[in-house]
């Protein structure tokens, strides 16, 4: 038999081998790593506890059911968010259509007043609910909003990592951000900001990451602001996902109104 | 007070009594599902102190509570469940008062209904508040009652809005909801003599009463609405077959009796986004049914209303909106010819831009806010600037003020004697 020559050998190994790991461009690595934390499945339930804890150690608590829809492959997303406690806000919740390439349409429901309420919605930056989360923490950036590039690769707590470096193309809140992607998972294990001055803003962990099916979910996530001292920690809990929403949950009707199936 | 007044007042009484003794039969037969298998009812509450202190030197009537127009401890208790299916449920919500201003205590049923739930239709009957239109406190299809004394008193938010007592209905059968609401009357809970200091162009020392519509099925009011959305804008179409809710006054005999005229409305709204923020339209016309030809002086003209409304974020945590809104009177020329010496005259459009702005720090528990109505036409305004902090989850306190100011022949300047700060305190279990 004749040999191979050479070039057929390679682009032979090239189709048959998976696709390495350490082949992927920082953007494609950033896109699995949202897709993994933001959009896992078609849809998705859990019960968010949240603990917001000041200097002196004063706790204030959320505790929310958050429900998410993937509107198939356009990017679009549904978030509904119904508040159990704190007594006061008990009853309240938000709905947020979520688009990838324009600001999301977001609403309130007050249940003192019965009333629905549109809201501006241009501060994705902004705190969600008091906490060191942002509303883009809580739901999702688009890859394209940062320019990314792979740092290194190297183990955190036993996980294999690719550390990836991201800097924000419209000026905001921090100048950069480093990540610690997980490369078989794609779950960011940790987050590191930096403000203007290159000093350490924020700080992101992943306390805790279970299995659901075939999904992996941070289930305890911790971010602390550094200059404040303020820090923020979240359990999620009863995470299902694919359970089968429906779009018009998504809608006036139940803002108003809970589902009761998914929230209680 | 005269023999008719205690009869009238005895009336009035004695109709939200049987109401209620309705509504309670109603709701028990709503609720039943219950049962055994009833989820376990969910108890929450607050106690909330709340006093409002005139400013300034202003001289009262010996009958009007001049230094305090409020001063109250309230306790609320709210009780809701639902049923393990989520098909059945019911809230009711009491307010236990002790109002040091009137030295009086009272028990007020806030709300109280029972819901059941189908796959496309929903119905809710008893007491219940419903919010409608894209305006920020400024109302156009929303003729549900309101309570303007909560307003001008600084007392949160939510005491705003008065329950009717209603049957509400809903279907949702896809692309739109439908909405159709039969209540009771209930009138607005309007500033009397008893907190506040204003000018009476009617004759002073006659004595006074107001007669309500009945509660009879003819007098009953309907309300309606359906809604949708339009990729992601949202429109209404309204009406309602009501009446007003603030007395129209006049001299019968040697006495003044106030009656709640017949109104219809109809009027639609949309709200989407704009820009970097979002767009609110709301139009409507007040069909004055008792003065079509707009001769009779006691009872408000037919008006069209409309308000334009836009709100963005200016920085992190900081919002601002503003809004225009105007009332044109349809029978302009027969108003002025019918208009009785002594009385103000209202313009042919009243024009209000409004603006609020709101800015949250420490983790949002510090919040600032500042709303503010300007009369374009009446050349008079009311501001509202208010600071909350939250203590914790539990304990908030509020400072603030209504101030009044401007031409006292306007809806606001008129007003300006009531100029008052107030202090809130809440603690919520």
């Amino acid at each position: 038999m004749k040999p191979l020559p050479q070039f057929t050998l390679f682009l032979l190994a090239a189709i048959s081998l998976p696709a390495r790991a350490a082949d992927l461009s920082a953007d494609e690595i950033v896109k699995r790593s949202l897709e993994a934390f933001y959009s896992a499945g078609a849809d998705m339930r859990a019960k968010v506890r949240m603990q917001l804890i000041n200097p002196q150690g004063n706790i204030r608590s959320r505790e929310m059911t958050m429900l998410r829809l993937n509107l198939g492959k356009s990017g679009d997303q549904r978030y509904y968010i119904y508040f159990h406690a704190p007594a006061d806000v008990k009853g309240t919740s938000f709905m947020v259509w979520k688009y990838p390439a324009k600001d999301s349409d977001r609403w309130i429901y007050v249940p003192a007043l019965k009333l629905v309420k549109r809201i501006a919605a241009d501060d994705k930056r902004s705190s969600f609910v008091g906490s060191d989360f942002t509303y883009e923490d809580i739901s999702g950036r688009n890859v394209e909003d940062e320019t990314h590039g792979v740092v290194r690769q190297e183990d955190l707590n036993g996980r294999p990592i690719y550390v990836v470096e991201s800097k924000p193309k419209a000026p905001v809140d921090y100048s950069r951000r480093v990540s610690w992607i997980d490369r078989e998972r794609w779950l960011p294990l940790k987050e590191e900001y930096f403000d203007a001055r290159n000093e350490p803003l924020r700080t992101f962990t992943a306390d805790k990451v279970e299995q659901t099916g075939k999904y992996w979910t941070v289930t305890a996530r911790g971010m602390k602001n550094l200059q404040s001292g303020h820090r923020t920690e979240v359990v999620f809990q009863e995470v299902r996902y694919d359970v089968g929403l429906r779009p018009d949950i998504f809608t006036e009707r139940y803002l108003r109104d809970a589902p009761a199936q998914w929230v209680r | 007070m005269t023999g008719t007044g205690i009869r009238e007042k005895m009336r009035y009484h004695d109709g939200p009594a049987r109401a209620a003794a309705r509504l309670t039969a109603a709701l028990l037969a709503l609720v039943w599902p219950f049962g055994a298998q009833a989820e376990s009812i969910a108890w929450d509450g607050f106690v909330q102190s709340h006093v409002a202190a005139r400013t300034g030197d202003v001289t009262c009537l010996a009958t009007t509570e001049c230094d305090y127009p409020a001063a109250e401890l309230r306790g609320q208790l709210k009780a809701e469940g639902k049923s393990e299916s989520g098909n059945a449920a019911f809230l009711g919500r009491f307010d236990l008062i002790r109002d040091v201003a009137l030295d009086e205590t009272r028990l007020e049923t806030r709300e109280i209904y029972g819901d059941r739930r189908a796959s496309i239709t929903a119905a809710r009957l008893g007491r219940q508040v419903i919010t409608w239109g894209v305006g920020d406190l400024l109302f156009i299809n929303d003729t549900f009652p309101k309570d303007q004394v909560a307003l001008f008193t600084g007392q949160p938010l939510q005491y705003f809005k008065l329950g009717a007592d209603a049957l509400k209905l809903n279907a949702y059968p896809g692309a739109a909801n439908f909405e159709l609401v039969i209540a009771e009357f209930r009138p607005d809970n309007t500033p009397s003599a008893r907190r506040f200091i204003f000018a009476d162009p009617l004759p002073a020392g006659l004595p006074q009463r107001t007669v309500e519509p009945g509660h009879g099925t003819e007098e009953l009011e309907t309300s309606a609405r359906v809604s949708g959305y339009l990729d992601n804008w949202e429109w209404a179409g309204y009406a309602s077959r009501t009446h007003y809710r603030s007395p129209a006054r006049r001299v019968a005999g040697s006495e003044i009796v106030g009656t709640f005229p017949r109104l219809n409305t109809l009027g639609a709204s949309v709200a989407g986004p704009v820009g970097k923020g979002v767009l609110s339209l709301e139009a409507g016309y007040y069909d004055s049914v008792e003065d079509r030809s707009g001769t009779d002086p006691a009872v408000e003209n037919s008006q069209y209303r409309g308000l334009v409304g836009y709100s963005q974020q200016l920085w992190e945590d900081a919002t601002l909106g503003v809004q225009v809104y105007g009332e044109w009177m349809r029978d302009y020329g027969a108003y002025r010819d019918t208009l009785p010496a002594g009385f103000p005259v209202k313009d042919r459009v009243r024009k209000v831009a409004t603006i609020r702005f709101t800015e949250l720090f420490a983790h949002q528990t510090l919040t600032f806010s500042c709303f503010a109505f300007f009369g374009l036409s009446e050349r008079d305004r009311y501001l509202i600037p208010s600071l909350r902090y939250a203590f914790s989850d539990n304990l908030w306190a509020e400072i603030g003020a209504n101030l009044f100011g401007g031409d006292r022949n306007g809806a606001f300047g008129a007003m300006q004697d009531n100029r008052n700060a107030y202090v809130t305190i809440r603690y919520a279990f």
